[in-house]
């Protein structure tokens, strides 16, 4: 658990800054963070926090302008190719492609992390079972609800089977149902293979309700840090949205001032 | 190497299931030269376009040309639309070969074209097209060639503009000097001194200066030769310069 072994995410300073036209604009100015195995990590924080940033970056996709990061056991900048071998990554906009049907989705995944044809079939198969999405293989994602697409997005996130799974605003758009479901797969998926999942939210309640551990992130820097528990704690907070007001001095669905 | 071998092929494979699966991809940028081909085409039957031969052995090569460029240009919208819902972020962060996205695409859309072209050089026959066989299937390694150079360039610009318009301005102010200025239409034979001069300027006037020589079964005069060499130097600075673009295109958000 937690603390016990070397962290599989270790993030010290890392920082992001885009040169833009009007000037350059500080998206990320020097986060740590660390999560353990099988550990839940929320990454909490008001719209334009620098939440996508900090994932884009430990998912590979962006180079950091500062810092440094292991992943999985592999630093992010000197074997990317590593991390990406030992990741899941979920990006807020899905990336399905809309008229590919969910089973092939899942075999090309397979295929794009090496697997052979039919270990990659295999292995779709059983997360099309796991997941529920048997008896929509053949339909074309476009064709799938708000619930169903997530699911499926996260089966492709698991199709390699990551050590870190990074999930941007996962329940973003999901009717309640939904999103109940979508935190018990979370639960789930790190009961049953012990993965560590880091994933971003602006919602208070998915927050406390699946987050072992949060980190608060305001304006591009971590702000608190904690178990909800002692973030209520901390400020003598009944809530987490209590706590989260005292933190950062507005909610989180407030921009974040620039 | 072995390894982006197999991973373009796997891009490749995933590509060409997009493409058949769409009703309207084999047609899209077809159109256009099969107007040309039916509308325009008997027109010209009996003008001499001093390129030796029938109008059709000059007519079509330049509707072949002229597919590569429409089609091969174009395709870049294709990967703007991934682009903008996460395909190509989910695969760059797989251990997905990086170059394998974009030279995948680039694969399916030569077979789409030289497909495309396959068709309409029958339709050709069908009007009254007659040519030399070997030159027709040599007149299809150009229009690979050419569409693979076009594709690469597209992707890569793709990748770089923000917004799908922005995309369609810069390709459509492209193409359409282009296509006039090589001579595909009507053959720079019949054109003043100064707009033949201009025209050499353009890499596809070689290419289909090239394929109206295959087409005649003129095969070494020179000018096959010298589009060849062009339209491969094309084909290699679009390979580095796609290459490069992609590339690029991760570095910024």
């Amino acid at each position: 658990m937690p603390g016990m072994t070397p962290p599989v995410l270790d993030v010290h300073g890392l920082s992001r800054t885009f040169q833009l036209r009007s000037g350059p604009v500080h998206a990320v100015r020097g986060i740590d963070l660390t999560a353990g195995r099988g550990e839940i990590l929320g990454v909490l924080g008001p719209n334009g926090a620098g939440k996508t940033t900090t994932v884009r970056m430990l998912a590979t996709l962006l180079p950091p302008s500062g810092g440094r990061a292991v992943v999985a056991g592999h630093d992010l900048l000197d074997d990317p190719a590593g991390v990406r071998a030992r990741i899941g990554y979920v990006a807020q906009s899905g990336g399905l492609d809309p008229s590919c049907p969910v089973g092939e989705e899942l075999v090309t995944q397979g295929r794009m992390h090496r697997l052979s044809r039919a270990g990659s079939r295999a292995r779709a198969a059983e997360l099309a079972a796991d997941l529920h999405l048997e008896d929509l293989l053949e339909r074309p994602t476009a064709a799938l609800s708000g619930g169903q697409r997530r699911r499926l997005e996260i089966a492709l996130g698991l199709v390699n089977r990551p050590e870190v799974l990074f999930l941007d605003e996962p329940t973003t758009g999901l009717d309640p149902g939904s999103r109940a479901d979508l935190w018990d797969l979370v639960r789930r998926v790190r009961r049953d293979h012990g993965t560590t999942v880091l994933l971003t939210t602006h919602y208070l309640d998915e927050a406390d309700a699946l987050a072992d551990r949060l980190v608060i992130v305001d304006a591009g820097t971590v702000v608190a840090e904690g178990t909800p528990a002692d973030l209520k704690a901390r400020h003598g907070a009944a809530t987490l949205q209590d706590a989260f007001l005292a933190i950062t001095g507005r909610a989180t669905d407030a921009p974040a001032a620039v | 190497m072995n390894q982006l071998f197999a991973d373009t092929g796997v891009i490749f494979g995933r590509s060409m299931r997009q493409t058949l699966r769409s009703k309207t991809s084999l047609t899209f940028g077809m159109l256009q030269p099969l107007l040309f081909l039916a509308l325009m085409g008997p027109l010209l039957s009996k003008v001499d376009l001093r390129t030796g031969g029938t109008s059709w052995q000059a007519f079509v090569p330049g509707l072949l040309v002229q597919l590569s460029l429409l089609g091969g240009m174009f395709v870049g919208m294709g990967i703007l639309v991934e682009r903008q819902v996460g395909v190509i972020d989910r695969m760059r962060a797989t251990p997905l070969h990086p170059a394998a996205p974009l030279l995948g695409r680039t694969l399916r859309d030569v077979v789409q074209l030289v497909v495309q072209s396959a068709l309409l050089v029958v339709l050709g026959v069908a009007f009254g097209l007659r040519a030399p066989l070997a030159g027709v299937l040599l007149g299809f390694v150009f229009v690979g060639l050419l569409s693979a150079a076009l594709a690469l360039l597209s992707y890569g610009l793709a990748m770089n503009v923000r917004t799908t318009p922005e995309f369609a301005a810069i390709a459509n102010t492209v193409v359409l000097p282009m296509m006039l200025l090589a001579g595909l239409l009507l053959p720079m034979t019949l054109a003043p001194g100064w707009l033949d001069a201009a025209s050499r300027i353009i890499p596809f006037r070689y290419t289909v200066d090239a394929v109206r020589h295959l087409y005649l079964g003129e095969y070494t005069d020179g000018t096959v030769l010298a589009g060849l060499g062009v339209t491969a130097g094309l084909a290699t600075v679009a390979l580095y310069g796609g290459l490069a673009l992609f590339r690029r295109s991760a570095r910024t958000p």
